[in-house]
């Protein structure tokens, strides 16, 4: 791949000229005074650190919390674009579901030979507890966000299913909020989509899939490893946003075959519990006997029908990066038809062929770990110094099955506002997707993710990425 | 509403309201240390004494010099209770129970937060003194104004005002106890200027002065300023007044809860107290015992509460 690539810029494609989406952003832009801009993107800072908008950054003194920048140039969707994607995403979160209960029940797709049966009997994702059982409603996944990247007018590629508890959601409202308050004059002249009652859906679809001994209006709690950990201050804004309690583990306990949580007047059962704990900290009498964050015996009431967990244990195994290479065979398996979205393409490094083209081809490829997230353990070989690429060869050599590797994707860019004016950078988006038995419902819009330094690919939070508002135009 | 929000709401308010004293106790030290050098030594012990944090203090210093005890006070992490300890507190707390504030309410727990940190990460000096006391009261202000404008009156607003009084009776007795000497009927006899000094150092910290003054007809015997900051329901930071407030925030409790517990009958028992007994009855019985007795059922009915609301496990 050559290093001088032009890249997709999302406001000005590859001309001079703003792409129509983007027209009045632009104009917006261009008639402001650059410094004034920069002052209110400096307001904004002093805006999120107030709202106390931070997530604390692992590694670090415990009492870090830092901010995520926020760049105030909007990503824009025309309403065509985005609808195309949200077919596509309907159709892939159908299928997402529909593996999991097939693979946790019959196995068709493994029989069929679809899917190699040792990439799922051998996957610590795949969790044997939730063999036999149907979660309520037969949702798996209630909440998923789906990570797309764009390479060209029409080229929109899945990067990655997250089905077990994306983050992110919380930028995604606070970072309208911010835009709305420091430009309001922004959303009378152009018909953005609001994002702004994804609380009440979230809400909404969670009491949908309300379990079997719930008799009355579901009672929905958002349970959190509690204040130190890095998504606290999601945990504690949806929680928030949705009227719903804030538990953490020692609040619980099992009475008469429920969850209840302590609570001024006594013991109060809790019907859907939105988790933000991993699956092996979600209850150590089933899973990892240390948690200390779980509550001892959920699962048994699980198994019982005496509360919905979000999402339910055990969907690790479906947005698994070895799995993800199967996408487009899992999504014809169970919709009938051909995936809408399409995948990046992916080395499987288990396998020799692929072994061997991966290692000739390090500098050139991005490899991640099989259950890897944030950005960390990964290998950008464009931008890796020869030794970062020599040190990477040994431990994929060490345990080849641990890894994946896709081309380094030539991702589009937006432009962010820099001290010299507009200047493009590598962007993801993350839209956000609720999934109850009544509808799988996307939120107009998502968290576009963006690389702040020049050249740089790589838009984790942790690694030094900032955010963007994004925008869903109206027809 | 979770035990445990009831707890961090609770704590919450406590430590903003201990952070608040702090100021207002050093303010009346600071005064009282600028008019009279020769004593001063005693007048900032009395300041460690008043907060209960004398022990610790000496345990790090020898002598107690002004600047030692100001930023001990102010912004010592090895002092629980000094302010930039305690106003972290109360923004953890305040994390903790985030679901249950209104965004405004937040906001000013989390830019006290922020500006006191940044008020207090160097060393205070002298001079710098009254501007940092004064960013901190008004700092607390806008904490209370927000609640006050934006929070419903709901059992959330109850536990928070219920963490406030309690830290401001229990607050209010101890810099009593602490000077209650110069509030004796036999050393007032002596009525010497100093022992006006003194007075007016005890209305000062409560933020009582010219009320009391307002309310006197500017006489300061000892009689009448025991019985303004003990028994006069008026005065905002009086013992009377905070037991009659947890007690109406612990009656509505009971009413919105449809519940009566055992903390009901404790403050039931101490607001009746309060109620049958003079300031002579006080005074004759011994102002430093009356006052133990107070922080003594003062403490016991937090911990009540603490139980009876199941704030812990």
């Amino acid at each position: 791949m050559s290093k001088d690539q032009v890249f997709f810029d999302e406001m000005f494609a590859k001309g001079v000229d703003p792409r129509n989406p983007y027209q009045s952003i632009h104009e917006w832009v261009s008639s402001e005074d650059p410094k004034a801009l920069t002052k209110k993107a400096e307001e904004a800072e002093i805006f999120f650190r107030r709202t106390g908008i931070t997530f604390n950054v692992y590694g670090d003194d415990a009492a870090t919390e830092r901010l995520i920048p926020f760049d105030i140039v909007p990503r824009v969707l025309a309403a065509r674009e985005f609808s195309k994607l949200a077919e596509g995403i309907e159709q892939r979160v159908q299928a997402l579901n529909a593996f999991l209960h097939d693979i946790y029940h019959r196995q068709e797709i493994l029989k069929a030979g679809v899917v190699p049966t040792s990439l799922v009997a051998n996957n610590i994702a795949f969790e044997p507890k939730m063999i036999g059982f149907t979660p309520p409603g037969n949702i798996y996944t209630h909440i998923v966000g789906v990570d797309i990247v764009r390479t060209g007018e029409d080229d929109f590629f899945v990067l990655e299913d997250n089905a077990r508890t994306p983050s992110g959601v919380s930028y995604m409202l606070e970072n309208r909020e911010t835009m709305l308050q420091m430009f309001p004059e922004l959303f009378s002249s152009n018909r953005v989509r609001a994002v702004s009652d994804y609380p009440e859906r979230l809400l909404k679809s969670l009491r949908a899939s309300k379990p079997l001994k719930c008799e009355d209006k579901p009672v929905v709690a958002v349970l959190t490893p509690g204040i130190y950990n890095s998504a606290y201050f999601e945990h504690s804004f949806i929680a928030e946003q949705m009227g719903a309690e804030l538990v953490e583990g020692h609040d619980l306990q099992i009475i008469d075959g429920r969850v209840a949580m302590r609570t001024t007047q006594g013991y109060k059962a809790i019907d859907v519990l939105y988790r933000r704990i991993d699956d092996e900290y979600l209850d150590p009498l089933n899973f990892n006997p240390d948690s200390m964050l779980g509550v001892p015996g959920i699962f048994d009431v699980y198994r019982s029908g005496g509360i919905t967990i979000a999402n339910a244990p055990g969907t690790g195994i479906a947005d698994d990066k070895a799995l993800y290479s199967y996408m487009p065979e899992i999504v014809e398996f169970y919709t009938g038809r051909k995936a809408i979205l399409k995948n990046v393409e992916t080395y499987r490094c288990s396998e020799a062929d692929s072994l061997k083209y991966v290692l000739e081809n390090l500098e050139d490829l991005v490899v991640k770990e099989v259950h890897g997230s944030g950005g960390y353990g990964m290998l950008v070989g464009p931008a890796a110094s020869k030794k970062e690429i020599s040190a990477f060869r040994k431990k994929l050599e060490a345990n080849p099955d641990n890894y994946i590797a896709q081309p380094t994707l030539s991702l589009s860019t937006v432009p962010i506002l820099t001290k010299k004016g507009l200047a493009p950078r590598h962007v993801d988006l993350r839209p956000f997707v609720l999934v109850s038995p009544k509808k799988i419902d996307i939120v107009p819009g998502g968290l576009t993710r963006v690389a702040l330094k020049k050249g740089s690919l790589v838009v984790n939070s942790s690694q030094g990425g900032g955010t963007k508002d994004t925008w869903v135009l109206r027809d | 509403m979770l035990g445990k929000t009831a707890g961090g709401l609770f704590w919450m308010f406590r430590y903003l309201e201990r952070s608040e004293n702090t100021a207002r106790i050093l303010d009346a030290g600071f005064r009282i240390a600028l008019t009279r050098a020769a004593t001063s030594e005693d007048e900032w012990s009395s300041v460690l004494t008043t907060s209960g944090m004398r022990e610790t203090y000496l345990l790090h210093y020898d002598k107690f010099d002004a600047d030692s005890v100001i930023n001990f006070m102010l912004r010592d992490k090895k002092n629980p209770s000094s302010v930039i300890v305690v106003s972290e507190a109360a923004r953890n707390n305040a994390r903790l129970v985030r679901t249950a504030l209104t965004r405004e309410v937040w906001e000013a727990v989390n830019e006290n937060w922020i500006n006191l940190n940044d008020a207090l990460s160097r060393p205070v000096r002298q001079k710098e003194l009254p501007a940092v006391l004064g960013l901190i009261r008004q700092q607390s202000a806008l904490v209370r104004g927000a609640l006050h404008g934006t929070m419903l009156r709901n059992d959330i607003f109850d536990f928070a005002r219920l963490g406030t009084f309690l830290e401001r009776a229990d607050n209010t007795a101890r810099i009593l106890d602490v000077k209650y000497h110069v509030l004796l009927p036999s050393v007032s006899l002596v009525g010497s200027s100093l022992d006006n000094v003194q007075w007016e150092t005890i209305l000062r910290s409560v933020s009582a002065l010219n009320s009391f003054k307002s309310i006197s007809g500017g006489e300061l015997t000892p009689r009448e300023i025991a019985d303004f900051l003990i028994l006069d329901k008026r005065v905002p930071r009086s013992l009377g007044f905070c037991v009659g407030k947890i007690a109406t925030n612990l009656d509505y409790l009971a009413k919105d809860y449809g519940l009566e517990l055992p903390c009901h009958t404790r403050v039931g028992t101490l607001k009746g107290a309060l109620a049958e007994i003079t300031i002579d009855n006080i005074i004759e019985d011994g102002l430093h015992e009356f006052l133990g007795d107070f922080i003594t059922k003062i403490t016991e009915l937090g911990q009540q509460i603490e139980v009876d609301y199941r704030f812990t496990n």
